[in-house]
């Protein structure tokens, strides 16, 4: 076996800063360490202080792209605390500003940021000229899932029209027309993504571990719902500190977490091996032609599994402006009214599931907040997987063993900004 | 020869380089003009060869002081490129509160395997040429600025406040409907979409040159609010002006 020195310093094509690196000596591998050099940001720290409505403008800094997650949980915690109850067309309309940025995130990841490393290239950009048809098929996809996120929410990065208690800007009825026309003609585009995703060698490394997601009896859940394991059974949100167990390691600025066994994983995998049952058929069969069943140990098959949550959240938006439509839009005044106290709110960020714990004085003004992130649960994880891999690859080039790494990490879809509220590889 | 662009980021959530990800059918013909030489959210391969750095978030750490004034070196033209990197934004809420405080509240005991430092925009630490304001970034803005800079113009960009696109808009005066509103003094460029999509003005282009704050002192008193009122909602995005004075 050639020594090994590696030393990945800020792993590209993932959003924030992580680093890893690995050093073996005469045949034994002295080190292995994912870690996250990101700067802290100090969100529950800068939140204290803040009325709610600010609170709720803020939060949702924390990230650019899932920012719609983050404001979703923020408002629902809000809406907690002040026992807010939310009308038929707000949790509507709430759900598919939701698909959308799932749908953006995905596909972001899945094209952009993951599809390089199987078609041989550094970035999407030169693919502009090998694999045109692949990149401007990505694009109509991103700036699908974009123009609903802008439609709803106002604006896909930082939205502004969901707030506390509903919406401050109801979309026309014209408009989710032509939506609604544009969402049926994505379904090809998504055809024609697991034809190219089918025909695409996955790295098979499998280790099991334990998956944790939000599950609804009612629906495969994104906002909704209480907090599943495949270990050990269901349990509720307020319970989620229990779950998550946050806690520091000196390498990183993002902290770490373990439940059941040495480290969990969230995101579309979790979600995939937790309510696959309640997946629409044409997802499900998606899922089934690329070779991804429940319950999948192989988190290089993340992205196929956001593949498959990409049909069923354009399935489901088509579902809700159905509906909508079908009962009209009418302007609702939200009705908040500040109460102190405690509140969680607990969604499926794109990469997995996700906490704000706020609690608020009679006034509205937040005194203590908690936010835990789905990036940080799945770092132990992204280490434990690293550990596994390494000896089952030691007789592959430093290149090869260099690139899997790289490829593991790209495919937990971090979100480092997040979760420091980290990302470089180090081989030393 | 094709310039040279490339993206760098500190402090932030880098939710600007997305809106630049986000340009979708205009990615593709901005490529005919340039090679983006350095993005580290969207690209493997990078060089230290290139002629305007976009630079995203601002300062936290002195750890990124020295990476700063390399890029300043490596560069003819530096752009900060959104709210965190113009002003400070958002980061430089933790400024009102003394470092030692802020690591306590969110690493409790760790503390002290963390370093972190007052938030700042990048121009306390180097000089900037440019300007693309905006928590997140107007990607027609960006599109505009870059456009410019290729041709070897000076981007221009609004001085006047956000009060003026918002009346072209047909908004209803956000005073009018009893809450605090920025407008009157931060620089426009936006096309008020907050204030068009049901909100108000939150200040994240920051204050045009001269903002007539009398004026805004005057509205303030019409509608009943005060001074303290407004600081506050100032605080969220523009806390370094406050702050370092």
């Amino acid at each position: 076996m050639t020594q090994l020195n590696i030393n990945v310093h800020h792993v590209t094509r993932v959003e924030g800063h992580g680093n890893i690196t690995v050093n073996t000596k005469d045949g034994k591998i002295e080190e292995i360490t994912w870690a996250i050099p990101e700067s802290p940001r100090f969100f529950e720290a800068m939140l204290r202080g803040l009325n709610y409505a600010d609170v709720t403008w803020i939060a949702p800094r924390i990230c650019g792209i899932c920012s719609i997650a983050h404001a979703t949980a923020s408002i629902q915690a809000t809406e907690a605390a002040f026992g807010v109850q939310l009308s038929e067309q707000a949790m509507l309309l709430r759900k598919l500003l939701y698909h959308a940025e799932t749908l953006q995130s995905h596909v972001l990841h899945f094209y952009f940021l993951a599809a390089p490393d199987f078609l041989g290239v550094g970035s999407v950009f030169p693919l502009v000229n090998t694999h045109k048809e692949v990149v401007l098929r990505a694009l109509r996809l991103k700036k699908l899932a974009n123009d609903l996120a802008d439609l709803i929410g106002g604006r896909k990065t930082h939205p502004m029209a969901c707030i506390v208690g509903g919406f401050t800007k109801l979309p026309e009825i014209s408009q989710l027309k032509v939506m609604q026309q544009r969402l049926a003609q994505a379904m090809d585009d998504l055809r024609e993504t697991v034809k190219l995703f089918k025909g695409l060698k996955i790295p098979n490394f499998v280790r099991e571990t334990e998956y944790i997601a939000l599950k609804d009896p009612k629906e495969y859940a994104f906002i909704s719902g209480d907090i599943a394991s495949t270990d050990t059974g269901t349990a509720p949100i307020a319970d989620y500190l229990s779950i998550t167990n946050e806690f520091c390691v000196p390498q990183s600025t993002a902290k770490f977490s373990k439940h059941n066994r040495d480290s969990y994983m969230v995101g579309a995998l979790a979600r995939f091996n937790n309510n696959y049952a309640q997946l629409s058929p044409e997802a499900q069969k998606a899922a089934e032609d690329l070779g991804l069943k429940a319950i999948c140990h192989n988190p290089y098959m993340i992205s196929v599994a956001q593949v498959v949550e990409s049909i069923y959240a354009v399935e489901e938006s088509l579902k809700i402006i159905d509906q909508l439509m079908a009962q009209g839009l009418k302007e609702e005044k939200p009705d908040v009214k500040v109460k102190a106290g405690r509140g969680i709110g607990a969604v499926e960020a794109p990469r997995g599931i996700l906490f704000h714990d706020y609690t608020y004085d009679d006034k509205g003004v937040l005194t203590e907040a908690n936010c835990v992130i789905p990036t940080n649960q799945n770092h132990n994880n992204i280490q434990k997987d690293m550990e596994a891999l390494v000896p089952s690859v030691i007789n592959k080039s430093q290149e090869e063993i260099t690139h899997l790494l790289e490829m593991l990490v790209r495919a937990y879809d971090p979100c480092i900004s997040c979760s420091a509220h980290f990302l470089e590889v180090k081989f030393v | 020869m094709k310039a040279k662009l490339a993206f760098f980021d500190f402090t932030g959530c880098e939710g600007c380089q997305l809106e630049v990800l986000n340009f979708e059918t205009e990615l593709v013909e901005l490529l005919n003009h340039v090679d983006i030489v350095n993005f580290r959210e969207a690209k493997t391969e990078s060089e230290d060869n290139y002629e305007i750095a976009f630079v995203e978030g601002s300062i936290t750490r002195e750890s990124e002081i020295p990476k700063l004034k390399k890029i300043r070196q490596q560069a003819k033209i530096v752009v900060a490129l959104g709210a965190c990197a113009c002003l400070g934004g958002v980061n430089c809420l933790k400024n009102f509160r003394p470092m030692k405080e802020n690591l306590r509240i969110v690493y409790g005991d760790a503390a002290k395997y963390y370093d972190t430092i007052p938030a700042r925009p990048i121009s306390s630490i180097v000089p900037v040429d440019y300007y693309v304001h905006g928590c997140p970034i107007d990607k027609k803005e960006f599109l505009k600025v870059t456009k410019a800079l290729l041709l070897g113009k000076r981007p221009e960009i609004p001085n006047y406040p956000v009060c003026v696109e918002c009346k072209l808009a047909g908004n209803v005066c956000t005073f009018d409907k009893g809450e605090t509103c920025l407008g009157p003094v931060t620089r426009a460029g936006c096309n008020a979409i907050c204030i068009s999509n049901g909100r108000h003005c939150w200040g994240c282009r920051g204050p045009v040159d001269d903002p007539n704050t009398n004026s805004e002192k005057e509205i303030l008193q019409k509608h009943g609010l005060t001074v303290e009122d407004i600081l506050n909602q100032f605080r969220i995005f523009n806390g370094y002006l406050e702050v370092s004075k």
